[in-house]
């Protein structure tokens, strides 16, 4: 058991000497996490401008699942997927687990909602706003939604942000359908996690410091582009 | 400006390639939030052609009976009735340039170019169209950062874009400068000289004596007078009116 000071610092000599291995786990993380934000904004921004600007019976049940389905735990979704693609599963046949194909699909169910739910809230106040105009101008709901979606695009890039933090920071869904199995399915979570409990902290920590670095990186990248959009009064 | 140039054809040309919605007949109309009667049997006919200034006191009604009458909103009762057509039925064919103008999150021309394309109508008209309120120059500024002013004339512009038979115009002044005043008012005497149907509320009686045909007077959501503008402004026919030219409270 190394100490925390020397942990760290071999930590960012880990970081800073661009090792092989760890570069392949940040990797498969992005590429993980942003497959599956993208594929949840594909299909959570339809349902969440449906929903935005939409008057249909069962509405209100639906906002109350989509709300709630965004504090789904990690776990029982990693739990439900793997049960799916087991061999004995419904999807069994497709050979997916322990793929990160079957971390996407995890992630995109995990984060889907969120996308939908917190589209749905910038989407219904910015067509409050724009309701009635585009009422006198006679616009179909396809150019309704398409005009929505434009107009709000740097609050989605925010809602998008949120969709991918919680993607790649989550840990508990992809290492049950994805099992941390090196060079093949270990992402930064299910390795700081193993590499943690095998007591190697230089390992762990130069992994935590870069989903770190992510995070804020990312964070700080769409606060500027927003930035640059509200001076043109465009969010 | 030519008419070719910004595009807009004449609305009596484009008329005759379908039913005539004009003239315009009201009859009864009430309309209620909850207890409140904010329009009381309101009655009248619009002809076809010309420019009906809407008038009378903060709340007396006329945003509502504008878009009443572009079929924006339900009344409780009552009928509009555009020659066969309902309200709802003939909004595409009418445009309104709201009190508080609703711009996109976009430049000043993508303002224009948004509603000329959902509209099918030439993106080319865009420049042309922009020129014509005096925005030429803004074409490329973000449209929420205009002065009020500015945005009112762009309003107007988009108004024009979708080629209305009727013209609804909510105060469209209100916040301009007296040389931005008699621009806007050239510009909609234009459309009015083209065939276009206007219905102006004001509170300017400098204004609704250089554009009226006939005054509509609104108090407490009744129609106080509806009177041709020769005999309007020498002497208004309801007490309501005339406390209003006179500055005396009217609410
Ligand atoms: N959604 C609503 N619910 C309840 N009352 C309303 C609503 N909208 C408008 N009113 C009331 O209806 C009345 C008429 O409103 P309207 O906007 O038509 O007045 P206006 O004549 O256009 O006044 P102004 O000259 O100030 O623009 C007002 O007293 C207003 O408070
Ligand atoms: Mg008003």
């Amino acid at each position: 058991m190394q100490n925390m000071g020397d942990a760290f610092g071999l930590a960012l000599q880990l970081v800073f000497s661009g090792d092989a291995d760890l570069l392949e786990v940040v990797m498969l993380s992005l590429q993980v996490s942003l497959t599956a934000t993208t594929v949840a904004s594909l299909i959570g921004l339809p349902i969440g401008a449906l929903v935005a600007i939409g008057r249909f019976p069962g509405r209100n049940g639906v906002l109350i699942v989509m709300n709630a389905l965004m504090g789904l735990p990690p776990v029982v979704v990693g739990l439900l997927v793997y049960l799916h693609l087991s061999r004995s599963g419904p999807l069994g046949f497709l050979g997916l687990l322990y793929t990160p194909t079957a971390m996407i699909i995890a992630q995109t169910i995990l984060i889907t909602p969120i996308v939908a739910a917190l589209s749905r809230q910038v989407l219904e106040d910015l067509h409050a706003e724009y309701a009635e105009q585009f009422r006198s101008l006679c616009l179909t709901k396809l150019q309704i939604v398409q005009a929505l979606l434009w107009d709000a695009r740097y609050s989605l890039l925010t809602v998008g942000l949120a969709g991918f933090g919680r993607a790649v920071a989550e840990v508990g869904a992809v290492i049950i359908v994805g099992g941390n199995i090196d060079h093949l399915t270990r992402v930064m979570t299910t390795a700081i996690a193993l590499e943690t409990s095998k007591g190697d902290l230089a390992l762990a920590l130069a992994l935590g410091i870069i989903l770190l670095v992510i995070a804020l990186g990312v964070n700080a990248a769409v606060q500027s582009v927003r930035m640059t959009a509200a001076k043109q009064a465009y969010v | 400006m030519s008419d070719a140039l910004i595009g807009l054809a004449p609305a009596a040309a484009r008329r005759a390639q379908s039913a005539a919605i004009l003239p315009l007949a009201v009859r009864d109309l009430v309309l209620r939030f909850r207890e409140a009667t904010v329009l009381d049997r309101i009655s009248f006919d619009l002809g076809g052609t010309g420019c009906t200034m809407v008038m009378g006191p903060n709340g007396s009604g006329k945003s509502l009976l504008l878009k009443l009458l572009h079929g924006l909103m339900q009344p409780s009762e009552g009928q509009i009735d555009w020659t066969g057509h309902s309200a709802t039925d003939v909004t595409a064919r009418q445009a309104l340039v709201f009190q508080k103008p609703v711009l996109l999150r976009r430049s000043v021309a993508a303002n224009i170019d948004f509603v000329l394309k959902a509209r099918g109508k030439d993106p080319g008209r865009c420049d042309a169209l922009l020129d014509h309120v005096g925005l030429g120059h803004k074409a490329l500024q973000p449209a929420r950062l205009l002065s009020g002013g500015e945005a009112q004339r762009l309003a107007l512009a988009r108004a024009l874009a979708t080629d209305p038979e009727v013209l609804f115009l909510d105060e469209p002044t209100a916040s301009l400068d007296p040389a931005s005043v008699l621009a806007i008012e050239s510009i909609v005497g234009d459309a009015r000289d083209r065939g276009v149907r206007i219905i102006f509320v004001t509170h300017d009686m400098g204004q609704a004596r250089r554009m009226a045909n006939d005054v509509l007077f609104l108090q407490r959501g009744r129609i106080a007078e509806h009177t041709r503008a020769a005999d309007f402004f020498p002497e208004p026919r309801s007490q309501a009116a005339r406390d209003y030219l006179n500055g005396r409270i009217v609410v």
